[in-house]
């Protein structure tokens, strides 16, 4: 049975852009080689925490939305816990709702854009009434 | 405080009807299923300044969804989207 989990990890200010993206690219080929397809990832960049965590009060912030049968969470929470540059992390299945509710989200992402097309084909179309 | 002639109760101040609001389920009410842990502007609805989560008897929420409130908002304080402990928060 495939699992759709969502997996969001907080990375050390201390890293360099290139770093970062190295880190998470390695977290990335972890997850592919394991046979976990990745449907979504964002990344939210620089984020200030709400608390402390090892003294930092920023963190990059990094989220993987992939299917599984879920054998690779433990592998993979285990080489987070063992790699320094990752401060905090969470997986968490998601139900049918959350993978409802997560991809209406990226829709309404995508959809903002067209809108504005919309607009431009309606003005065309006055244009061309006229 | 007096009967009249049918026998009613009649007060002589009016009695004080309690128009409270009822409160309901947000959730229920516009459809929610899923609480999102990520959203922590959202979440924040459902906290005090102290940052401790607001019981159900001020917030009206259902059981079912006053779980998921909680559970959504102990992750995204793992996360440190939002704080244990706080002052002032709002």
């Amino acid at each position: 049975m495939l699992n759709q989990y969502e997996t969001v990890f907080i990375m050390t200010p201390v890293l360099s852009d290139d770093q970062m993206k190295e880190t998470v690219a390695k977290y990335r080929k972890f997850l592919v080689d394991k046979g976990a397809e990745i449907v979504y990832e964002e990344n939210w960049g620089l984020r200030k925490l709400a608390y402390p965590i090892q003294k930092k009060s920023t963190g990059f912030y990094h989220l993987f939305e992939f299917k599984h049968n879920g054998d690779v969470i433990r592998d993979i929470e285990i080489a987070f816990k063992r790699d320094e540059r990752i401060m905090r992390f969470l997986t968490v299945v998601l139900d049918k709702h959350a993978i409802a509710y997560n991809e209406k989200k990226r829709r309404e992402k995508n959809v903002q854009p067209e809108k504005i097309e919309n607009n431009s084909i309606e003005e065309k179309f006055k244009q061309i009434i006229d | 405080m007096a009967t009249n002639d049918n026998g009613e109760i009649r007060y002589l101040a009016p009695i004080a009807v309690d128009t409270k609001k009822k409160k309901y389920c947000r959730f229920k009410k516009s459809g929610i299923k899923y609480i999102d842990y990520k959203d922590s502007e959202f979440l924040l609805k459902f906290v005090n300044e102290q940052g401790k989560i607001l019981p159900r008897r001020i917030t009206g929420t259902s059981l079912k969804y006053q779980r998921k409130v909680a559970q959504a908002i102990k992750r995204a304080r793992h996360l440190a989207l939002l704080p244990y402990v706080a002052d002032l928060l709002k």
